[in-house]
């Protein structure tokens, strides 16, 4: 049956797409079988956005539910928020403190939830909060924030650390590959 | 060698594989990816037609001409190929044809969920269903052989988990597949009544020939297992009721029409309590009614929406999930917006600006349904937005087309909108039709169109000349301005609704995703001019947040697009390092 479970949640325009084809050539490499979905369409226009990444001797179903997932990797508060419960009480919870507001809390109509991480922290022993912004910016790019994350993910995962960059290399593009390795070994070797 | 595939991906090259040459369609979530692919290879000619029917119809004609051809499209996209589709039926084949039609339940982007299985059955032509990327692969194939023994057209029916999910694919050889001859047949494809008559008969015993050909091919299996429960399923409801149920018995279809009668009654017979296990219509569970086999099935699981391993634990197991932790904050929504930059925020605060009914249309401009815009009053499917406008008139009298425009995207207005145009000359309306030109197919992810000047593989091509036909379907009033200089675009949209003619108006600006559109460094509010009057806010720019005691642009969103600085009466939005 399936070993590992990963979501990676966030929001529309955050690059989950990438991450989810660098952890799938991973898996791939792991030997494992393996199954990555997610939903393109509508939903990414700024809205919120899911993937789901399953490894094991046989995956069937695609998706995962409450209490399943081993990694829960956050590209922002509110959605770790919106989805903890699918995270098992042993899980992984690696949150970006990035916050990106939905529009009912730009117009007004709703507020923004505060102390999103303390609050998981009560129930989940296994949180992580990472700069994930700032440690990106450093790195040249903002739009290495996936990056990132996936090095801080990486050290949860029993997967050597070349295969993770040789994963890097292969999915983004060239101009862009020592970018996003520093960003991912800034994740790397974020305590 | 194996390959992490999405299912559309896995589509593409089983049509690879098969040696096919020729595939048409129109975009359509969850099924773009298939045709963006099959573009990827050189042998086979591919294309995007101006909507499903021209697809399907350059498919049937590159079939008669002895290619093996695939057309693709979304659920609701075969509606609009249902003409050519009930037809082709009766012609039959040359080269094997097959229609790969994606469903999405749940709409995740679609406006509903019906079941492309219904209108294949109402055609009579077979259907496929993979579960998984390898199964899109190895199906896709073993449609071209079905296509050809049966003379038939085959529908692969996917779903938005399928052609969205990726799995392991093992890559094969490429067959080498030789062009059939073209034979003139006149009897077998002009679909006249005579030959039509001759036809029918043909297609009623192909299929009682597929319903015999279902009871033995190995597309259609059983698992044996504990036979206390049976469980007849296919596509992506396999696999969850895989994972809900272990190691019961399943009779796992991948042919779901017509469907081996025999081979579920002694299924049937084997096992103590049967469920079916299929989303949507239960057109599984209805046959097997008619065969006086009692299942359990609708009767516990919903006909709406997506189903999962815990649903089925749920309604049929009774086991629900239980809530894990303490955590009861709340998180508020996140519906999809339009990007920080998008073109159609202006045209849409001038629409609401006006208080004029809007008539809309599929796209990313539905979004301006969504608050604080709220613009627009009605969507129903591709080119709707044209004739629900003048049907509104012919209800109500002109004074209500002096109150309505209809709005529709550049490739969404070719694919279907044109004909409402015409609809409007002809019968003398005088409805606005504002045409929203962001030079490319959104929604789905950057698609070119007729309108872009350049074909699927990016070669330049010859381009629609918007202006020139509206003019030429008799639009006498055709403006072109840019929806971001709101006062310009304010007074023509005033001017051509006034007016006691239809008109149309091209809105023109790129998508802000694309890559060729410049951004500029982000804007900021300059709190001591700021009165919190709070008309930036009714732009309904995601990178605009009311901070409830001031206002503040978000630097990582803004792509400084300056349309708030248009509304701001106070001169508070600045560029960056202050006032200009």
């Amino acid at each position: 049956m399936t070993d590992t479970a990963i979501m990676i949640v966030g929001v529309g325009g955050q690059g989950t797409l990438l991450t989810s084809r660098i952890l799938g050539y991973v898996a791939v490499n792991s030997g494992m079988d393996v199954k990555v979905s997610e939903v393109h369409g509508m939903s990414q226009r700024g809205g919120s956005v899911v993937t789901y990444v399953k490894m094991g001797d046989k995956v069937h179903s695609p998706i995962i539910e409450k209490n399943e997932a081993d990694i829960l990797l956050c590209f922002e508060q509110l959605e770790a928020l919106r989805w903890i419960d699918y995270a098992r009480k042993d899980a992984s919870v690696i949150i970006n403190t990035q916050k990106i507001d939905p529009m009912p809390v730009i117009t007004g109509k709703a507020k923004y939830p505060e102390n999103i991480i303390e609050k998981i922290k009560e129930d989940y022993p296994n949180v992580i909060a990472v700069l994930a912004l700032e440690m990106a910016r450093e790195c040249g790019s903002i739009k290495a924030v996936n990056v990132v994350m996936i090095g801080v993910m990486a050290r949860s995962i029993k997967v050597d650390k070349d295969i993770w960059i040789k994963a890097i290399e292969n999915t983004v593009k060239p101009q862009f590959v020592d970018m996003n390795i520093k960003a991912f070994l800034a994740g790397y070797e974020q305590k | 060698m194996k390959k992490l595939l999405l299912g559309n991906e896995a589509i593409a090259r089983g049509v690879y594989e098969a040696g096919a040459t020729v595939a048409s369609a129109y975009p359509g979530t969850p099924s773009t990816e298939i045709t963006e692919n099959l573009a990827t290879y050189d042998d086979i000619y591919s294309e995007w037609a101006p909507n499903e029917k021209v697809a399907l119809e350059v498919a049937i004609g590159a079939s008669i001409g002895g290619a093996r051809t695939v057309c693709a499209m979304k659920h609701v996209g075969l509606n609009v190929a249902a003409d050519p589709l009930f037809t082709v039926s009766y012609t039959g084949v040359n080269g094997g044809l097959v229609i790969f039609v994606a469903d999405d339940p749940g709409m995740h982007s679609s406006q509903n969920e019906q079941d492309t299985r219904m209108i294949a059955r109402g055609a009579k032509v077979p259907v496929l269903e993979p579960s998984d990327s390898s199964e899109c692969k190895n199906f896709t194939k073993e449609a071209f052989q079905i296509s050809e023994d049966f003379d038939t057209p085959v529908i692969v029916r996917l779903t938005t988990r399928v052609s969205h999910s990726q799995g392991l694919v093992d890559l094969g050889e490429k067959e080498s597949y030789e062009l059939k001859p073209y034979v003139k047949n006149i009897a077998k494809y002009v679909m006249m009544p005579g030959m039509a008559k001759k036809r029918h008969p043909l297609v009623e015993e192909r299929m009682i020939k597929l319903s015999e050909f279902a009871e033995t091919s190995p597309l259609n299996r059983v698992e044996w297992g504990d036979k206390k429960v049976g469980i007849i399923t296919s596509g992506i409801s396999y696999e969850y009721a895989k994972e809900a149920f272990g190691g019961v018995s399943y009779l796992k279809l991948g042919m779901v029409h017509p469907l081996p009668e025999k081979l579920i009654r002694d299924f049937a017979k084997e096992v103590e309590t049967l469920y079916v296990i299929e989303e949507l219509d239960p057109v599984i569970e209805n046959e097997c009614l008619k065969m006086g086999i009692r299942v359990i099935g609708k009767s516990r699981l919903p006909l709406e929406g997506e189903y999962s391993a815990s649903l089925l634990r749920e309604k049929l197991l009774g086991q629900k999930a239980e809530k894990s932790n303490n955590i009861t904050a709340e998180a508020p929504a996140r519906p999809p917006v339009l990007c920080a930059g998008c073109p159609h925020r202006g045209t849409f605060y001038v629409l609401k600006k006006l208080k004029l009914n809007v008539s809309g249309d599929i796209g990313c401009y539905t979004l301006g349904a969504q608050a604080p815009l709220e613009s627009v009053d009605t969507t129903v499917c591709m080119g709707a937005s044209v004739g629900v406008a003048h049907g509104m008139e012919k209800a109500r009298g002109k004074e209500m087309a002096r109150k309505t425009v209809a709005v529709i995207g550049d490739s969404t207005f070719i694919h279907s909108g044109i004909t409402g145009l015409i609809d409007i000359v002809y019968n003398k309306g005088t409805s606005t039709v504002i045409i929203l030109d962001n030079s490319i197919t959104g929604m789905t992810g950057h698609q070119d169109n007729p309108t872009t000047g350049f074909t699927i593989k990016k070669e330049p091509t010859r381009q629609v000349d918007l202006v020139k036909l509206c003019q030429a379907v008799g639009i006498d009033r055709v403006r072109v301005c840019d929806p971001y200089n709101l006062e310009e675009f304010e007074r023509i949209v005033k001017e051509e609704t006034a007016v006691d003619e239809p008109s149309v108006i091209i809105a023109q600006r790129p998508c802000a995703l694309l890559k060729n559109v410049k951004h500029y460094p982000p804007l900021s509010i300059n709190r001591d001019k700021c009165t919190k009057c709070r008309m930036c806010m009714r732009l309904g720019c995601p990178a605009i947040v009311d901070r409830g005691n001031h206002i503040e642009i978000n630097s990582t969103l803004c792509v400084g697009c300056d349309l708030c600085t248009k509304v701001c009466r106070f001169g508070a939005i600045e560029k960056a390092g202050g006032a200009e």
